[in-house]
């Protein structure tokens, strides 16, 4: 097993010498999106808390860092680390709202979904912002500004982030509030009943989570250049957040990872596809009818099916 | 700003809330026999006002005669994803059917996309611009006929759900399905109508709509969460704070309306909600949270 994850690490680095600028934007965006899932798995797959408005947190990380460094020249790296405090902050606030007063399952849902749509429309109002109409970065190419002329640095950046939030849920996976947070996932009165701490374990599990998402939008805002409320923050955005753990396997490690390798190709591939036949919305379709199908054929995520075909090959004579 | 306008906003508001009950009322009865939460809720009463505007284009049908044909074509859009799909995920957890709702409703909205296009659009009725004054303030005739259907619609479901024997079931089988069940009633064919008719709700709701405001494939999702800020604030698996709910919500986002700015009215829904979960997670006029 170790020797396969070398191998993989390896080829991962390696790759980029190998691809096109196109399989490279494929791979950037498996890496984010694998990224920002595993920041959503640690609340929603380990803890069992859904969050249809992990938007807000991509959105909140964006704006902070971009604003800073379009006012005040701070360099997006640490702008970075602050626009991961904000998203944090807000992510406290909604865990202690909703965790304080035990909204659980589709009240908590629901919650998520209307903080991230307030925070959508209060950010197209607020004009510094740049109102409904966003924010655009200008192309400096300056690496202290988050920017790289070559395509392969944006590669090596996504890779960091997703092998960070990996290493990060490995950690807690092993650790004692990984056995919290599944205690919680599974049921949470019998879990507080032996003493789980259920609100403060759910608590740091969204702030960590919302600060991870919250840093992830500063890669967001520096790859896309542009900035709008209605796709930063929207539920759209959320729903591809969600998706990959899911469909992956929410509460693996792998998970999202794997859910991100089948969904995004998926979706670039067929997103260029149909949009050049003038199909916008066919993509999408193929997009849905997937979904649909893992729900019915592979409930528990692609992963757990995965890794027992694995393991009865080779427990097979 | 004057006491007339606020008025008027007001009075503007409350008519419309008809259709805003009749979408909640719906989602309420697919969540309430079922448990299931309809995702797609606001795409197929998209579908309702296209087939409102496809009928309005080629038959001269006015919405207000066609809803019916809308609400019976959406029933059977509603029988077809209950049988197919939500039957076989009832008891599976509660994120993949989500995720199956998701799906489907991805499905309907850019089904309705590659069919009718992106542009926004709003169906021809006879009474869209005839207004009758009272004083100060004037009645928007269109919002009150369709006020007028929201009402007896959703009175009409009140009665089949207290007075007739399948209706009966369909509240027993919501307080209980294991017992419906023991009792002999065929809880699958309960199901099937009471998503049918939730479905049938919306999709009605849908063509009523669709005179009265502008709609594009992508106002589905808006209108889902909508409905579901409006269940939750009336309380959630109560109908009559559905639809008492869909009337304060659209009041309340028509004084939003005139005291901001028109494209922050969401935002007073969306604040209510947080309110409301907050302080009251029953919901207005619902029992027990469980």
């Amino acid at each position: 097993m170790r020797w396969a994850t070398l191998v993989a690490l390896a080829v991962l680095l390696m790759l980029p010498n190998f691809l096109g600028s196109y399989l490279l934007t494929v791979f950037i965006f498996i890496f984010f999106y694998a990224y920002l899932g595993q920041a959503w798995n640690l609340l929603g797959g380990y803890g069992g808390q859904i969050s249809l408005g992990h938007a807000a947190f991509v959105g909140i990380g964006a704006y902070t860092s971009t604003y800073l460094a379009m006012t005040y020249q701070l360099s997006p790296w640490i702008g970075m680390l602050i626009g991961g405090a904000a998203a944090a902050c807000l992510g406290a606030v909604i865990g202690y709202l909703g965790f304080r007063f035990g909204l659980r399952g589709f009240y908590f849902i629901l919650l998520t979904v209307a903080f991230g749509e307030i925070c959508r429309l209060v950010v197209s109002h607020v004009d510094a912002l740049g109102g409904a109409l966003g924010l655009f970065i200008t192309f400096s190419g300056d690496p202290w500004q988050f920017q790289f002329s070559d395509n392969r640095y944006y590669y090596y950046v996504a890779l960091g982030l997703m092998l960070i939030s990996m290493g990060i849920a490995a950690l807690i996976e092993r650790s004692r509030m990984g056995a919290y947070l599944a205690a919680i996932r599974e049921d949470e009165d019998a879990s507080e009943a032996l003493g789980v701490n259920a609100f403060g374990t759910k608590l740091a599990a969204i702030v960590l989570s919302a600060f991870l998402t919250g840093v992830g939008g500063t890669f967001y805002a520096n790859y896309l250049f542009s900035l709008q409320p209605n796709t930063a923050f929207g539920i759209p955005l959320s729903v591809e957040i969600i998706l990959r753990p899911i469909v992956g396997g929410s509460g693996t490690l792998m998970g999202p990872v794997l859910g991100s390798f089948i969904l995004s190709p998926l979706a670039e591939v067929s997103r260029t596809y149909f949009a050049r036949g003038g199909l916008s919305g066919v993509h999408l379709i193929v997009y849905g009818s997937l979904l649909v199908a893992v729900v019915l054929f592979f409930p528990r995520g692609a992963y757990p099916y995965l890794r027992r075909l694995l393991s009865r090959r080779r427990g097979a004579p | 700003m004057t006491l007339a306008l606020l008025g008027q906003a007001a009075l503007n508001g409350f008519l419309f809330g008809g259709v805003y009950s009749l979408m909640a009322v719906g989602l309420s009865l697919i969540f309430g026999v079922m448990r299931v939460i309809n995702i797609a809720h606001g795409d197929m009463m998209v579908w309702g006002s296209y087939l409102a505007f496809v009928l309005a284009l080629r038959l001269g049908l006015d919405p207000f005669v066609s809803f019916v044909l809308c609400a019976a074509a959406i029933f059977c859009m509603g029988v077809v994803v209950q049988r197919a799909l939500v039957n076989r995920v009832l008891n599976a957890p509660h994120e993949m059917q989500i995720l199956l709702m998701l799906g489907v409703a991805l499905v309907l909205e850019n089904l309705a996309l590659v069919v009718f296009g992106p542009d926004t659009r709003r169906t021809e009725s006879a009474y869209g611009l005839a207004t009758v004054w009272l004083g100060p303030i004037f009645v928007d005739v269109a919002r009150l006929i369709t006020f007028g259907l929201a009402l007896a619609l959703s009175c009409a479901l009140y009665l089949f759900l207290f007075r007739s024997d399948l209706g009966k079931l369909i509240r027993a089988a919501a307080d209980n399905g294991y017992g419906a069940l023991v009792i002999g009633a065929d809880v699958e064919r309960i199901y099937t109508v009471a998503f049918g008719i939730g479905a049938a709700c919306v999709g009605a709701a849908g063509a009523l709509m669709s005179a009265l405001l502008p709609f594009s494939p992508a106002t589905g999702f808006a209108q889902t969460v909508t409905s579901f800020n409006i269940v939750i604030i009336g309380g959630m698996g109560s109908l009559l704070g559905a639809f008492l709910g869909g009337l304060l919500v659209a009041v309340a986002e028509s004084l939003g309306a005139v005291l901001l700015v028109p494209s922050l009215k969401e935002l007073v829904g969306f604040v209510l909600l947080v309110l409301i979960l907050l302080f009251r997670p029953q919901g207005l006029f619902g029992g027990k949270t469980s």
